[in-house]
């Protein structure tokens, strides 16, 4: 069953204007292999979330079903089938 | 006088002017890329076209290099982006500090300098970048260490007609050399103070804030150090100082005429420890004899000022005479056309100017 992610609004320059981005994982895998096959596609998006070294950005808040990831093993996090994978900037900046 | 084409980065965008008025009048045109802080610009002038280079970081989302051919019209960066470090480094970029075209006969050669403290190179107009590895592997790096704003290269100066020649500075860890184009780096330091070490004329670990040289005297260098102002005669081998004139020995910006050697311009600031104008007026100061002697330029710059200039908010461009450009943390813009004679403002109440290029267009 595919991912469902869902994007910011400043995010959807990125993702050709699209609000939710629909995912086929072999299986249950993890957000790295999430990130992994959405970068197959959108690389400038996938940029923006997670660093060079693969880490998720400090101030990029990402939730499975409503899990905030860093509670859940962060870039390492489960992703099950069929999950709503939700994309959100943190509260930052000046 | 042609059309002038002036540039800004600021804390939340990018900001462009166009004076084709005698660079009396402009039109002000902007944010672009909105909440992004523009620590670096760059106007590549050596091809057909100028192509404007642009080192943007959002807060949330990273930083990028962008590129434009068309004047700021549309801009574009590479679907994986143009400068990033390799897995092996274990390291990830924070933010681009300096995007310095290369030499006059390397005209594909953009160099970048970056936080944490690292110089990449394009071959391809700044389109994709490497890192340098010689510099990166330099037993020294181990021990520079981060100042106030971070730890950076953020000066870049290519020999204007040999290639093998460069020289960089950083914050801290002073100002290094390469003269067989980039494949060996040397501390190069010799009278350079650093005040807040035990040892205070080390090898390297100086505060260098800015470098600058007249690309028709390429041997001569200026630079503004976290207290100090120095020159170098004989191609950042060694300084001498040049404060003397000087109403104080610390800013961040030091800026050399585009075709009058010996002519260069800085903006000082009380003292590390009260980072705003002495007396509170707003001054740049210019020599006209290699630093011997400064004076201070007046005429349409406030007094009762708090502000500071940025080590990257000042630029001259390359017209004859040539205009003079500095923005301030307070958001001005502030513009004169005959060499720092008269100033008159472009823009007020941006948000705290970070970078600023000029260059005739038309």
């Amino acid at each position: 069953m595919a991912v469902t992610v869902v994007l910011p609004g400043a995010l959807r320059q990125y993702s050709g204007g699209e609000k939710q981005i629909s995912v086929q994982l072999d299986g249950e895998g993890d957000l790295t292999q999430l990130l992994d096959a959405v970068a197959d596609v959108h690389p400038a998006l996938v940029r923006r979330l997670r660093d060079e070294q693969g880490e998720l950005r400090r101030y990029v808040n990402v939730y499975v079903d409503g899990e905030d990831v860093r509670m859940a093993g962060g870039i390492g996090a489960r992703v099950p089938a069929g999950a709503e994978v939700l994309v959100l900037p943190s509260v930052a900046g000046g | 006088m042609s059309e002038v084409l002036l540039v800004a980065g600021t804390g939340k965008g990018l900001f462009l002017a166009r004076s084709s008025g005698g660079r009396s009048s402009w039109s002000v045109s902007g944010p672009q890329f909105m909440m992004n802080a523009v620590y670096s610009v760059a106007i590549d002038t050596r091809g057909p076209s100028p192509r404007l280079l642009v080192g943007a970081q959002s807060q949330h989302w990273g930083p990028s290099v962008f590129h434009s051919d068309d004047l700021g019209e549309t801009w574009h960066e590479p679907d994986h982006g143009a400068l990033s470090f390799p897995a092996d480094t274990d390291t990830t970029l924070t933010r681009v500090w300096q995007l310095q075209p290369g030499s006059a006969d390397q005209p594909g050669v953009v160099w970048a300098g970056v936080e944490p403290s690292a110089l990449f190179r394009s071959t391809d107009g700044g389109e994709h970048f490497e890192l340098v590895r010689p510099l990166w592997d330099h037993p020294h790096r181990k021990e520079w260490t981060p100042g106030f704003g971070g730890m950076a290269i953020h000066s870049v100066l290519p020999h204007p007609t040999d290639a093998n020649r460069v020289a960089v500075a950083m914050s801290t860890g002073g100002v290094y050399r390469t003269e067989d184009g980039g494949e060996s780096w040397a501390a190069s330091n010799t009278g350079i103070k650093a005040y807040f070490l035990p040892d205070q004329y080390p090898e390297f670990g100086q505060c260098v804030h800015k470098i600058a040289r007249n690309p028709d005297r390429p041997e001569q260098f200026f630079l503004q150090n976290h207290h100090g102002v120095y020159r170098s005669d004989d191609g950042a081998a060694t300084w001498v100082s040049i404060a003397d004139g000087l109403p104080s020995d610390f800013g961040f910006p030091m800026v050399a005429h585009p075709h009058r050697p010996g002519v260069a311009y800085n903006f000082p600031l009380t003292a590390d420890g009260e980072r705003v104008p002495p007396d509170a007026k707003c001054r740049v100061y210019r020599t006209e004899d290699a630093g011997e002697t400064w004076t201070a330029l007046s005429d349409g710059l406030p007094d009762g000022f708090y502000g500071t200039v940025l080590r990257d908010a000042m630029c001259a461009d390359d017209a004859d005479p040539a205009g003079v450009y500095f923005g301030t943390r307070n958001g001005e813009l502030y513009a004169s056309a005959d060499e720092g004679d008269h100033w008159h403002t472009v823009a007020t109440h941006l948000p705290d100017v970070l970078s600023v290029r000029a260059v005739q267009v038309g």
